[in-house]
């Protein structure tokens, strides 16, 4: 019988057990939270050997880096949570360059007292959305931090694609004439967060449209090549801020068509109850691309055939204009900018 | 979406642009003012102004609570702000209106002051119940539209006697800023020539209050939605009136505007509020009897008397046009600010932070029009 005794290792309650100030001490606590929830979720060779870093094979083609954080409230919402939008997030800053994601990094600031069955359903949440894009987390990092000094869970993430050599998308690209194409309908995300931040029922719950595009990016990068000028997935400040900042970049205009934007009956509806305009509110499954004019029809054939892009239209055109004006022609018949958003949306007071 | 599309209708705006181009005397020029900042929202986000012919010219009125609360007001919530006891509620519009030398909520909450955002007045008199600790100071601004719910939210506060909760009135009066902008009339040339009359207010206080407009300035008032078919509507029927020799109080809102108003909500105000000797508009100056406070049954909730408020008048920037803008005066493209110094980021005045107000409304959704305009002129002279 041997004397030394092998302690014996406790399961962590994930149902009841909320996070502690342990869990990020750098003890067993901490491996434990690890090894329990993340490697758990997101399983792969890199992070079961534990090394402080990833070796990944080198890759042929431009490399394509990108990082992003996440603060969402609620994290958890209609069609997604804080977890699966980290990872669609990060996939399409990559996915918007034409490259093709390779490896995601993430890293949590967790507030104390957050519970553990939360962190496992977000953790599980970003495994299946990593797993499902073909793209592995390949190097994390926890920290804990007290009560009060974060709100829940924030997510930082790093991505890693690659470009073949020869293709290149900038903002600074898009040229008069060139066509402005986009995926589908505009305001589902940030209308799904909103309704449910303020407790609005609308009768039909409006999910967020949180999606990896790089298999739609990929199919448009083969069908249009070099013809694609700028792809873009308008996220905060929405399709108005995402227009407005190619026409700096690429010192040109936009002439768009209202009635060709298509807005969901129930976004629409509940934009106009919180005096918000579609225009500027967040999407995160969504994507616009500009295009040279000749290729418009073949680049829109091969996004209506993607699911992700079956509702995908054309919007507009670029337009030559050294004042970098988003020009709008409203549904209703009259004409107008679509300027940047100035501070937040504001509701309306009467 | 059924109740909104209905008016915003562009085959329907084909059919009333035409008519009013059909019915205008191309020999004289209508000068019309949009008292609201709905209105002028509503002109500037559907592009009215392009569906409109060039002899109708649509003047920007001083319908914007934000816009006409003066510089000495918004120093007093600041200092109220400032206050370590104080939570102060506001609505969101307010956070970025320029006060006294550079300041504003924003930095004043940014500097640790306990200021939040509210939909409603009675989110102020929810935070007033669940944190017992604090004195919740609701900031209230508004004509007749939000004066309602300020009185029932005082009400509430008294049934339930909570002693932490009060209320910084600056509720104004619609009919008598009316009258100062038609008094303030000087120059036969610029005179207007009929007013789209408010939405929202007139269901409060009714058609009748405008009768004055009529009978004593002999100048036509159509009372419009804010609905851009609405409002093109009504210019239609002040078109009419005009050619007509008519003036009168006509009602286009018929489906939420009644001759009378809504006489509980009138009841709920003439209880809680009383007139104030006079009160200080931006733009208007000081207008007797124009605006509210609270009355003397109700004093325990005057956040004026609990906290000693003792307003001190301050300059507007002297560059500023907001004045003149907001009596009509001038367009927001005669100021040299515009767009320049003052933008929505930067806003040096009061009309480019609200989006009812109109230099935000120009710069944000009109200024595309200014360049072909300019050349316009340039060329006619």
């Amino acid at each position: 019988m041997s004397l030394v005794m092998k302690p014996v290792r406790r399961k962590l309650d994930v149902r009841n057990g909320r996070v502690d100030l342990s869990h990020g001490s750098g003890g067993r606590a901490m491996a434990q939270l690890i090894a329990d929830i993340f490697h758990d979720a997101f399983g792969n060779d890199w992070l079961r050997r534990n090394d402080d870093q990833a070796s990944l094979d080198a890759q042929d083609g431009c490399l394509v880096m990108t990082t992003d954080g996440y603060v969402v409230s609620p994290l958890f919402f209609p069609g997604g949570d804080i977890g699966s939008l980290s990872v669609h997030g990060t996939i399409n800053d990559i996915a918007m360059a034409g490259a093709t994601p390779k490896y995601l990094s993430a890293s949590f600031i967790i507030e104390e007292g957050f519970a553990l069955a939360d962190l496992k359903r977000i953790a599980q949440s970003m495994g299946d959305a990593s797993r499902a894009a073909d793209v592995p987390i390949v190097a994390g990092d926890t920290k804990i931090v007290e009560r009060g000094k974060a709100d829940g869970v924030f997510i930082s993430t790093a991505g890693v694609g690659v470009l073949p050599h020869g293709l290149s998308l900038s903002s600074d690209k898009a040229r008069p004439g060139d066509a402005v194409l986009i995926s589908g309908s505009m305001g589902d995300h940030g209308v799904a967060i909103m309704s449910r931040r303020e407790n609005l029922e609308f009768g039909v719950e409006i999910m967020s449209d949180s999606a990896a595009l790089h298999g739609l990016t990929a199919a448009m990068v083969g069908a249009a090549g070099d013809a694609l000028r700028v792809m873009r997935d308008p996220t905060r400040g929405g399709l108005a801020a995402a227009l407005n900042e190619i026409a700096h970049q690429s010192n040109v205009g936009f002439m768009i068509d209202e009635e060709l934007i298509p807005v969901k009956p129930q976004v629409a509806a509940a934009c106009e109850f919180l005096g918000l305009d579609p225009l500027y509110v967040a999407n995160e499954g969504k994507l616009m691309a500009i295009c040279a004019p000749e290729a418009a029809d073949v680049l829109l054939d091969a996004m209506r055939a993607h699911p992700l892009g079956r509702e995908a239209t054309l919007i507009g055109h670029v337009v030559e204009d050294e004042r970098n004006f988003v020009e709008m022609t409203t549904r209703f018949g009259g004409g107008r900018i679509v300027d940047w958003l100035s501070g937040e949306q504001l509701p309306r007071i009467c | 979406m059924k109740y909104v599309d209905e008016y915003r209708d562009p085959k329907l705006a084909k059919g009333v642009a035409a008519a009013i181009a059909a019915e205008v005397d191309s020999g004289r020029i209508y000068r019309f003012m949009e008292f609201c900042g709905g209105h002028t929202h509503a002109i500037s986000r559907y592009g009215v102004e392009d569906m409109l012919p060039n002899n109708v010219a649509m003047i920007h009125g001083p319908g914007c609570p934000v816009c006409v609360l003066p510089v000495g007001r918004i120093d007093d919530a600041i200092r109220l702000a400032s206050d370590p006891r104080v939570t102060l509620c506001t609505y969101a519009d307010l956070m970025r209106v320029p006060a006294s030398r550079g300041a504003n909520l924003l930095k004043a909450r940014a500097g640790g002051a306990d200021i939040r955002m509210v939909y409603s007045t009675l989110d102020a008199l929810r935070i007033a119940e669940a944190e017992p600790e604090r004195e919740v100071v609701f900031l209230a601004i508004g004509f007749e539209t939000t004066t309602p719910p300020t009185a029932l939210a005082i009400k509430q506060a008294k049934a339930k006697a909570l002693r932490n909760f009060s209320v910084f009135c600056n509720h104004v009066l619609t009919p008598v800023a009316m009258r100062a902008i038609l008094a303030g009339e000087s120059d036969e040339a610029t005179a207007l020539d009929g007013i789209v009359g408010p939405a929202h207010v007139s269901t409060v206080i009714g058609a009748r209050p405008y009768e004055f407009v009529a009978n004593e300035y002999g100048k036509p008032v159509v009372i419009s939605g804010f609905e851009p078919l609405d409002v093109m509507q009504s210019i239609l029927m002040l078109v009419r009136q005009i050619n007509e020799g008519r003036c009168a109080v006509e009602n286009q809102y018929l489906r939420a505007v009644t001759h009378d108003g809504n006489a509980r909500a009138q009841r709920e105000m003439d209880e809680v509020f009383e007139l104030r000797e006079s009160f200080e508009w931006r733009g208007l100056g000081v207008v007797p009897h124009s605006a509210l406070r609270l009355a003397d049954a109700f004093a325990e909730f005057d956040a004026e008397k609990r906290f000693g408020v003792h307003t001190v008048a301050a300059a507007d920037n002297p560059a500023c046009e907001c004045g003149a803008i907001l009596r009509g005066a001038k367009k927001p493209t005669d100021c040299r600010l515009f767009g320049s110094l003052c933008t929505p980021e930067t806003p040096m005045g009061s009309c480019m932070v609200s989006s009812e107000g109109s230099c935000a409304a120009h710069y944000a959704y009109g200024r595309f029009r200014d360049r072909s305009r300019a050349r316009m002129e340039r060329a006619a002279s």
